[in-house]
């Protein structure tokens, strides 16, 4: 890897382990993040065992792939198979949609293609005179990069579907709900990387819990971690920056200027949790024709209902535990996938199967 | 969200940067970041584009953070001790 | 048919072997010699082989296949006597390239002493196959078979080099996504690398991390003997490049295929002295003892993180995918 900015050494893990178990709490605490990268990191690293027994730390609805409603896969699919070359983020391609995945619609012949990049899928349009839509999926991460190639002179042939959400409202809409015993929100990282860390003021602050915006290797979380038990510890709420050699108080100024020249604010559905007001973004006029959707006829699958005995809308609003389903490890596995939680390869049960979840080591 | 990993910068062309990500080049596009940047500086990378310019500096300023914060922990702990216990 | 045979398979593989009745002989079947002794074991494998794409960086299909099987033989502990090879080739198959192929799988054979003693062409119509695929089938022979699950808690775990390379390597070659690495495949037949240590009688079990890579080979060891490989993760070696890739794209090297590698389980005491020995041939020069066998969760394997923490290494599930979180 790059060298100098991997921070895992177990000296300082050891420091940082020692400083968490000092400030560890009396009473339960729950710790929600809100970023499937977040939880990768936690999982990978074997970071829970460096949790004390009171403190719990969560995946909310954080896995963009996971939140993707059914709709927008279903929508995806028939446009492939209607004629467009739809271009993908690798980790969508094995979602289910209604009725079948991206994976599944390409093993029938649609044209269906992974893409590193929304650049690539440009290139594609650009290089061959196929109808080439884009699968813009993502939270505020990606969505600067979507609005960048739509600015930047794209071919005809080129439309985007756009599924791109933002993190702060369904962190405050969490908050909401009935019995989410939220103690302290790890924030998203490369998310406050683009919005800074003066975005949450503007959501959260009134709520007086402690927001710390955590970076992704080891040490970045165990002292994110630590900053949040001192702040519990202390009764000092606030947002506090624990990656600031990658989160700005402004953030990324340039690629907040793209996303509001491109996009606008939109209510829209998250799978397994509904609709959040104001926690989307979709196309503003003046960029209406870059819009898939008016470019084919559709032929939709019916749409999926709730599944009986899904405990998905519990567990990606951390109010559940993947083990609290009755579904899990049963009818549903990564192989085969019921709810959001499973189907993404960084959802909580995802996860919390392969890894064996809470077992501690 | 979301996975960003950090390269260094090879050589700039236009609104394009050609990076190392230890040994795999690649190139990454400029038009997300807001810090001017020159080869030889890092960058963190996701989907293709740039969204952080980073520095050596950085990196020695977070392990500095990490061993304060541990520091400073401890150190209360070890008078919040001395307070307690029976001289 | 006979253009391929004449052309291109008997001037490669042609009186190369022992056999009574041997491939120039173009009989329905060859012969193999039991030996005069009457000890020791058959080993028979057989393995398809279907990549993309076809001429990769460090090797080709040709080479894939023959080292693909040698190597089934020899973590077996067995030593490859003989390969049969049947090609299924689409029309229009570049002759040229096909003749590439049949050099890179005759290579192979050489640098082990192992002949191709029968085999079969098709060609299909354009369309109904992609290209090329290869079967093999591998016949050796060993002294006592080495299986993948004959070891017990207390047992050291090691690999014979550096792991993901195969895998990185060809997802760094797939066009679509632009990336430039001197990162080659780790293609090789390991015959020779593992031939002095399987004769001691050191190894208690060995296997290949082919697909599924270094964690379903472990899952698999680990569940076939109800044992739990634990391993350090910073103890295991792994190129400056997929590390790299494996950030940029998100996948662990840990999931990704291994064509030039073995995992061996040797008992405590024989463990530095098994490395000294792999290390003395070039393509041991990585290996490393990276894990022990316990009692801790059977049938599991546990990787022990750099910074200090613990988690399970699981069994990967489908293909690995590039992921953007």
């Amino acid at each position: 890897m790059t060298p100098g900015f991997h921070f895992a050494d177990p000296k300082r893990g050891k420091a940082l382990a020692d400083a968490i178990r000092i400030l560890a709490p009396v009473e339960p605490f729950k710790i929600v993040h809100v970023c499937g990268t977040h939880e990768v990191a936690i999982t990978r690293n074997g970071l829970r065992r460096f949790l004390p027994e009171t403190v719990d730390l969560l995946e909310g609805p954080g896995c963009p792939v996971c939140v993707t409603p059914a709709r927008d896969i279903d929508t995806a699919i028939a446009m492939a198979k209607a004629g467009a070359t739809l271009c993908t983020f690798g980790d969508m391609i094995r979602v289910p949609g209604s009725e079948q995945s991206l994976d599944s619609a390409r093993s029938e012949g649609a044209d269906i293609r992974t893409v590193l990049s929304a650049a690539d899928a440009v290139e594609i349009a650009r290089n061959e005179s196929i109808e080439v839509v884009f699968f813009a999926v993502g939270f505020e991460t990606t969505a600067p990069m979507t609005a960048a190639v739509l600015l930047d002179d794209p071919p005809p042939n080129f439309s985007v579907l756009v599924s791109h959400k933002v993190i702060p409202p369904a962190m405050a809409a969490l908050l909401d709900l009935p019995d989410n015993r939220i103690g302290a929100y790890l924030a998203p990282g490369h998310v406050s990387t683009i919005i800074g860390v003066e975005a949450y003021a503007d959501w959260l602050t009134e709520r007086k819990l402690p927001i710390v915006i955590g970076g992704f290797e080891p040490l970045d979380l165990l002292y994110a971690v630590a900053l949040i038990l001192r702040q519990h510890r202390d009764g000092t709420p606030k947002v506090e920056n624990a990656y600031p050699r990658a989160v700005a108080n402004e953030g990324n100024p340039a690629a907040q200027h793209l996303i509001a020249e491109v996009f606008e604010i939109a209510d829209v559905g998250w799978r397994g949790v509904g609709t959040i007001p104001s926690s989307g973004l979709q196309l503003r006029d003046a960029y209406a024709h870059f819009h898939a959707g008016p470019r084919f006829t559709l032929d939709l699958p019916e749409e999926a209902g709730e599944i009986p005995g899904c405990r998905c809308p519990d567990v990606l609003t951390a109010r559940a535990v993947p083990s609290d389903c009755p579904l899990f490890g049963t009818r549903c596995t990564p192989l085969s996938p019921v709810g959001p939680c499973m189907v993404g390869t960084e959802g909580a049960c995802s996860i919390w199967f392969r890894y064996g979840g809470r077992e501690s080591l | 969200m979301c996975l960003a990993a950090p390269a260094r910068i090879l050589s700039i062309d236009d609104n394009i940067a050609t990076v190392d990500y230890g040994g795999v080049e690649t190139k990454a596009r400029l038009d997300t970041l807001t810090e001017d940047v020159a080869p030889g500086d890092y960058l963190l990378i996701h989907t293709g584009f740039a969204i952080r310019r980073l520095s050596a500096e950085d990196a020695e300023e977070t392990l500095k953070l990490f061993d304060e914060l541990a520091a400073a922990v401890a150190a209360e702990e070890a008078s919040r001790e001395a307070e307690e216990s029976p001289s | 048919m006979e253009q391929l045979l004449e052309r291109l398979i008997l001037p490669r593989f042609a009186g190369k072997d022992a056999a009574r009745i041997d491939l120039a002989a173009l009989d329905d079947g060859a012969t193999i010699p039991i030996p005069a002794d009457k000890e020791g074991e058959l080993v028979l494998t057989t393995d398809s082989h279907i990549v993309k794409p076809v001429f990769f960086p460090g090797g080709d299909i040709g080479r894939l296949a023959a080292a693909g099987t040698i190597n089934d033989l020899a973590v077996m502990g067995a030593r490859p006597i003989a390969l049969t090879l049947a090609a299924i080739i689409e029309e229009g198959f570049s002759f040229s390239d096909l003749g590439r192929i049949l050099d890179s799988f005759a290579e192979v054979l050489e640098e082990v002493g192992a002949t191709v003693l029968c085999g079969d062409t098709k060609v299909m119509p354009g369309g109904d196959i992609d290209g090329i695929a290869l079967n093999t089938a591998g016949v050796g022979i060993a002294r006592r078979a080495v299986s993948d699950a004959e070891f017990a808690p207390g047992d050291r775990v090691l690999v014979t080099g550096t792991i993901g390379d195969h895998g990185m390597a060809l997802l760094a070659a797939r066009e679509e996504f632009n990336l430039e690495t001197e990162l080659q495949s780790d293609v090789a037949a390991i015959w020779p690398m593992l031939e002095p240590i399987v004769e001691s009688g050191a190894i208690r079990a060995m296997k290949d991390p082919t697909r599924g890579g270094l964690a379903a080979a472990l899952n698999e060891m680990a569940r076939k003997s109800s044992t739990c490989l634990e391993l350090e993760e910073w103890t295991i070696p792994i190129r400056e490049p997929v590390h790299g890739l494996s950030e940029l794209l998100g996948i662990s090297p840990l999931e990704v295929a291994n064509e030039g590698k073995a995992v061996l389980v040797v008992s405590a005491g024989e463990a530095e002295h098994v490395l000294d020995v792999l290390k003395r041939h070039p393509l041991g020069a990585e290996a490393a003892l990276v894990g022990t066998v316990t009692d801790e969760h059977p049938g599991r394997v546990i990787l022990a993180t750099q910074v200090g923490g613990r988690r399970f290494l699981d069994m990967p599930l489908g293909d690995p995918v590039p992921r953007i979180c």
